[in-house]
């Protein structure tokens, strides 16, 4: 076998391999969305009536809490941005920090102090390597994060907000929304302070315009609004994480299915390189024996 | 026979929902059964058994961590961080988690395991 077939060949094997492997990881992602999608749709009873119940506090009592409270020209903003723990996900993680950093931007255009948290290896990689300073991070639960997970992520926030001395006066969360299979979106929004006239359900509906009973409040507006508001905070930064969740592992299937898809092309242009190399080879060969023959006979034709 | 829808929720699911006649939960201020037609309430729960009685005469006992009770028209909600089913319960699970919280005096997981039990109904309340 000639250098050049050779080489062909053993490139073909290499992209095979790799084929194989995105096949692999792109057949994984497709079955972990669905299960993700299934995580968004079971959250979504609890994340309703949790809205339900803070709108119905809100709007049958006057009750104030630290967690409505707008700070007069706010100085410090934190901002929560939620990547990926592992890479090979297209553009998820990039577009994510991209709306971080230019939010991040506008809030210094208007003066604030930025304090950055980080969930996910991806981001805490991307600041690490910038040297850019991040007051937390937390890593391990991209994909798939459990209640659990956002009530740590919250918990530390809501002291950072509530704290009375080097707090943060507002909160911005960058996460991304699942659209649908193919558009996944990175967003910012503002979780802090809520307002509780622009309650949202988790789903972007604006809440729904009812008349709440007369609740009787126990053990008061304000004590049931002071257990309600960090729940809110909680199943806010849990939805959040469940649909980042699910965006990473669509934008992962559609890496991997291009990924999969260029593989067999190059296969296809290999191995037409290959045949027309393998075919110079036999045609050069023919040619040598074809000459060498006239050679010989050409010497003897001449001895005689 | 009055009946009052009931929904148990927990944060990453639905737990139960279902028509009862009585449910009874630990609320901040004590036990408290709601009944159909009872008065408009939200109010905060504590880590304890919920005992819901069914219309068909069955009893779905759950533990709850932590959450809100809210009812009107006839509509009760129980929102929770966690809840569990007593069936759904592991009992071993549960004692050992008990024994490790005893020993590493941690009075908020000790109360977690014998909210479990309790409605496990290995353990009177």
């Amino acid at each position: 076998m000639g250098a050049q077939l050779r080489v062909y060949k053993r490139r073909i094997r290499s992209v095979t391999a790799t084929k194989k492997i995105t096949k692999a990881m792109e057949m994984i992602s497709a079955s972990r969305i669905v299960k993700a999608q299934r995580a968004v749709a079971a959250s979504t009873p609890y994340a309703d009536e949790l809205t339900r119940a803070v709108t119905a506090v809100a709007t049958r009592s006057n009750a104030k809490h630290p967690l409505t409270h707008e700070k007069p020209n706010a100085s410090r903003a934190a901002v929560l941005l939620l990547t990926a723990d592992r890479g090979l996900a297209g553009g998820y993680s990039t577009n994510a920090i991209k709306q971080a950093v230019a939010l991040t931007a506008r809030l210094k255009a208007e003066g604030k102090e930025v304090v950055t948290y980080i969930a996910g290896r991806k981001g805490v990689q991307y600041y690490g390597f910038r040297n850019l300073p991040v007051a937390q991070s937390w890593t391990g639960f991209s994909d798939k994060p459990t209640y659990g997970d956002a009530k740590t992520v919250a918990a530390t926030l809501i002291e950072a907000f509530t704290a009375e001395t080097g707090g943060v006066d507002e909160l911005h969360l960058v996460s991304t929304k699942f659209l649908s299979m193919l558009t996944q979106t990175a967003v910012d929004a503002r979780l802090l302070p809520l307002k509780l006239d622009e309650v949202q359900l988790s789903d972007d509906k604006p809440a729904k315009t009812e008349i709440f009973p007369l609740y009787d409040f126990e053990p008061s507006a304000e004590g049931v609004l002071d257990a309600l508001l960090p729940r809110y905070v909680e199943s806010r930064i849990y939805n959040a994480l469940l649909q980042s969740a699910a965006s990473e592992h669509a934008a992962r299937r559609r890496a991997m299915k291009s990924a999969t898809d260029n593989a067999g092309e190059l296969i296809k242009s290999l191995t037409r390189l290959a045949n027309s190399a393998r075919q110079a080879e036999i045609t050069q060969e023919i040619s040598e024996i074809v000459g060498g023959a006239n050679a010989l006979a050409d010497a003897s034709a001449g001895s005689e | 026979m009055a009946e009052l829808h009931v929904e148990l929720v927990a944060a990453d699911r639905k737990v139960w929902s279902g028509a009862a006649t009585i449910v009874v939960a630990r609320t901040a201020s004590g036990d408290t059964g709601i009944m159909p037609g009872h008065t408009p309430v939200l109010s905060v729960l504590e880590s304890g058994p919920v005992t819901i009685r069914t219309t068909d005469g069955g009893t779905v006992i759950a533990a709850v961590h932590g959450g809100f009770i809210s009812f009107a028209d006839n509509k009760l909600s129980l929102l929770a961080e966690i809840a569990e089913l007593a069936d759904e319960i592991d009992v071993n699970r549960a004692e050992r988690a008990l024994e490790l919280a005893k020993s590493e005096s941690d009075a908020h997981a000790e109360r977690r395991a014998e909210v479990r039990l309790v409605a496990a109904g290995r353990k009177a309340a």
